[in-house]
């Protein structure tokens, strides 16, 4: 038996973990780097793209796309009004 | 209810003029009242301390006149008619903010009870010496208004008149009294208030998302209050028809324009002067304030004397009365500028004079006695 | 963790759930890449928000600086003063409208430099507003001088030697002054500011929150803080929060070792000037 079953909550079924769905505002985005410096579950990253200005926004770096747990961190902390995050039911993704 | 809690009531009365003024004030509806104590002002503050409370009104003693006169902003933004009085120190501090309450579009008005200058000067003395610093005080281009009383009876009036224009044009009006009009005592007739002419801001109470605060359709934009739900902003950089702040040529020259133009295309109706014997006058004596007094005496001596002298007396310093004035100067030799000072109204006179203009000047302390005036008069006859 | 059916992307929108409360036809901002006061924004839109007071009660006042923009951009009554005078605007507007939740929004150098003296009467006299000054230790907007907030030592266009003078320990001195409420956090703390922010519209009185914020392009291009991430470094590593601190021992000195104290330093109850002019309208009869 391996750890990682032993360490699955017996109610997982039950549990809402919540799940973030990351929103984004290109055109707002400066690039500084704070959305992603801050994630605790270094969701994010650089996009290859840049807006207007020269400036690349956030997006889900691979394979982070379900690790987002809302946390808003990232909302709060943008200077631009250029990220936020809509909860959603983990479930209904699964 | 106690006779102090109402406004002064119609009447004949003998008082102060800087007292005159703060019944006035409370008459033309000033709701707040900021300022720092400064000589030969203070009656003003102290009549409004005893008085404002009495009513519901609100004084407040601030730190400096700078904070003083953004209080009295602070105030006019939320509605309110509001003032502040001064004198030279203090005026020479509320000039940055002049031209916050011309760009902003608040009005407010001040009072500078004029004391002889430069710096501390004899604060206890008259002085006419702001003439120039009333209108070009503060940087930038803008108009105003300023009044200047010679009576008792007259800056009360010109008082109540001050915050009729600032509400209606939108901007900072200035009565420049002077020491000895602060003080002396004086008969001061009040009239029924139905007779007394009060003006309040136009406001504006359309749809919201159709207002504009600086819109240029008109001279003088309508008016919304903060907590009004308009979510207006009002910057001090030059801004467009929304508030909001702009590098654009085109903004910046329709806002300079308006800002100037509410004042300059309503001159007519600002200009506020007498005439004493003018229309037959050889000569004929340009003055204003405590000097007016003088004149009038040494005018009515030279008369006697069979001198055809003639005196206007200028209510309104700016916007400069310059019909009156150039319409004297076609018919007489020569005009002469009374002033206490070294000569500042003497230029806009000169500006528009089509005859030899000279100045009688007294230097700042004292009042000149009316015989200093008629020397003037009889050298330049 | 099995992942496998999930297709999430992140999703392109034009608008923000509280653009209501911005003017977001003036965005993207004018503020630097990394600074503080977009946050700054942020959060006292996110009070709002979570205010019970009505948002068309709520008035912003700024004064001149890079903070003094923030007027520019909160869709609510907004007033952009001149450099230094925003506190006794706001004071003129909340004693003719004790109704106005009446906020200061403004810099270091505008409020407590060329404007520490309306700060300090405002304070003693007990004036119900709310000041969020926000701390970057520098005047920004115009090129990055040294101000009285700037630490001993500290490099600025105006202090190639260090800045020669000590600067002022904010929250020690509003405390003295008397202030109801003081606080301090940084932009790092968004969600305490926030609350700091909430709890200072119920306030009655004064309410200071010193807010400490990066300026990575000014202060910080002269003090090795040139990037935002500096910043966050600077902040994890030396902030304590400590809500019963010894004030005397707040002084930022930005020297390694030395902690940025944050907290919700003094909440006490105490008349403000609407009573005591209260009293006056009762003794000069307009009151019963
Ligand atoms: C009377 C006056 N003096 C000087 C200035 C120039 N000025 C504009 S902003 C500023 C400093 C702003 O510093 P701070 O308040 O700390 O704001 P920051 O830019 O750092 O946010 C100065 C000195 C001015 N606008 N008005
Ligand atoms: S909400 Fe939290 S976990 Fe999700 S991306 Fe933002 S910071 Fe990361
Ligand atoms: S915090 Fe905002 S501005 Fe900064 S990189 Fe992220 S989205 Fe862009
Ligand atoms: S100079 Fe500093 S305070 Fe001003 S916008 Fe840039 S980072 Fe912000
Ligand atoms: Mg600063």
């Amino acid at each position: 038996m391996s750890l990682k079953i032993i360490r699955e909550p017996i109610n997982k079924y039950i549990q809402k973990i919540p799940l973030g769905l990351i929103h984004v505002i290109p055109e707002r985005c400066k690039e500084c780097g704070y959305c992603i410096d801050l994630c605790p579950k270094d969701v994010l990253t650089v996009s290859e793209e840049r807006n207007i200005k020269g400036y690349r926004w956030p997006k889900i770096a691979d394979g982070k796309a379900s690790e987002c747990i809302a946390c808003r961190m990232c909302e709060w902390i943008c200077p631009e009004f250029a990220i936020f995050v809509v909860e959603a039911d983990r479930r209904e993704y699964e | 209810m106690s006779s102090e809690l109402r406004l002064l009531k119609p009447g004949t009365y003998f008082m102060m003029g800087n007292i005159a003024c703060a019944e006035a004030a409370l008459i033309a509806g000033c709701e707040f009242y900021a300022g720092y104590p400064i000589t030969p002002s203070n009656e003003i503050a102290e009549h409004m301390s005893r008085r404002m409370p009495q009513l519901g009104r609100h004084f407040i003693q601030m730190e400096d006149e700078i904070g003083s006169i953004v209080a009295v902003l602070g105030a006019s933004a939320a509605g309110v008619k509001a003032m502040t009085a001064t004198s030279g120190p203090g005026f020479s501090l509320m000039m940055e903010t002049i031209g916050l309450s011309a760009m902003l579009e608040l009005p407010c008005v001040i009072i500078d009870v004029q004391r002889a200058g430069p710096s501390t000067g004899i604060p206890t003395f008259v002085g006419q010496g702001d003439v120039m610093q009333a209108r070009w005080g503060s940087h930038g281009d803008y108009e105003l208004v300023v009044y200047a009383p010679s009576a008792v009876q007259e800056f009360f009036d010109l008082t109540i008149e001050a915050f009729n224009t600032s509400e209606w044009l939108r901007i900072p009006v200035v009565v420049l009294s002077d020491e000895v009009v602060g003080h002396m005592y004086g008969r001061l007739v009040v009239p029924e208030y139905d007779k007394i002419k009060i003006v309040n801001r136009k406001r504006y109470n359309g749809p919201k998302d159709q207002y504009l605060p600086y819109s240029c359709e008109a001279l003088v934009p309508p008016f919304v209050a903060a907590g009004d739900g308009y979510r207006i902003h009002m910057t001090g950089l030059t801004h467009d028809e929304r508030g909001y702040p702009s590098l654009e040529i085109e903004d910046s020259h329709k806002l300079i324009d308006r800002l100037v133009m509410k004042v300059r295309k309503n001159s007519k109706h600002l200009w506020k002067y007498e005439t004493l014997y003018a229309d037959d006058a050889d000569v004929v004596v340009v003055t204003f304030g405590i000097t007016a007094r003088s004149t009038e005496e040494a005018v009515k001596r030279a008369r006697a004397e069979g001198l055809k002298v003639g005196m206007i007396k200028l209510l309104t310093l700016w916007p400069f009365p310059e019909d009156p004035v150039k319409i004297a100067s076609q018919y007489a030799r020569r005009l002469l500028v009374a002033e206490i000072n070294m000569g500042q109204l003497i230029h806009p006179v000169r500006e528009v004079a089509e005859c030899p203009v000279a100045g009688i000047n007294y230097p700042v302390g004292y009042a000149p006695p009316p015989e200093y005036i008629l020397d003037g008069i009889r050298a330049a006859v | 963790m099995s992942q496998k059916g999930l297709v999430i992307k992140e999703k392109i929108v034009s608008e923000s759930p509280r653009d209501h409360l911005i003017r977001k036809e003036r965005f993207p901002h004018i503020w630097c890449p990394g600074c503080g006061l977009g946050t700054v924004l942020k959060c006292y839109v996110e009070a709002i928000a979570a205010s019970s007071i009505p948002e068309d009660k709520h008035v912003v006042i700024s004064g001149i600086g890079c903070t003094g923009r923030i007027a520019g951009y909160v869709r609510l009554d907004s007033y952009h003063v001149t450099h230094g005078r925003p506190i006794a605007f706001a004071e003129g507007m909340k004693i003719v409208r004790p109704d106005l939740e009446v906020t200061v929004i403004s810099g270091d150098g505008d409020l407590v430099t060329i404007g520490g003296n309306h700060f300090i009467h405002a304070i003693r006299r007990n004036v119900d507003i709310n000041v969020f000054l926000v701390n970057n230790f520098i005047y920004g907007m115009t090129g990055n001088q040294m101000g009285s907030t700037t630490p001993l030592g500290a490099k600025s266009s105006t202090s190639p030697y260090g800045c020669p003078e000590p600067p002022f320990n904010l929250p020690l001195l509003a405390a003295a002054l008397g202030a109801p409420f003081v606080a301090r956090w940084t932009t790092l703390h968004t969600r305490q500011l926030a609350e700091a922010m909430k709890k200072a519209f119920q306030v009655k009185g004064f309410a200071l929150i010193e807010i400490i914020s990066p300026c990575p392009v000014g202060f910080g291009s002269y003090n090795e803080l040139r990037e935002g991430k500096d910043y966050i470094k600077l902040f994890l590593e030396n902030c304590i929060v400590d809500h019963s601190a010894d004030l005397n021992k707040a002084a930022i000195s930005l020297r390694p070792g030395e902690p940025i104290i944050l907290g919700n330093f003094i909440q006490r109850e105490m008349p403000s000037y609407h009573d005591f002019e209260l009293e006056v309208f009762k003794k000069a009869g307009w009151l019963k």
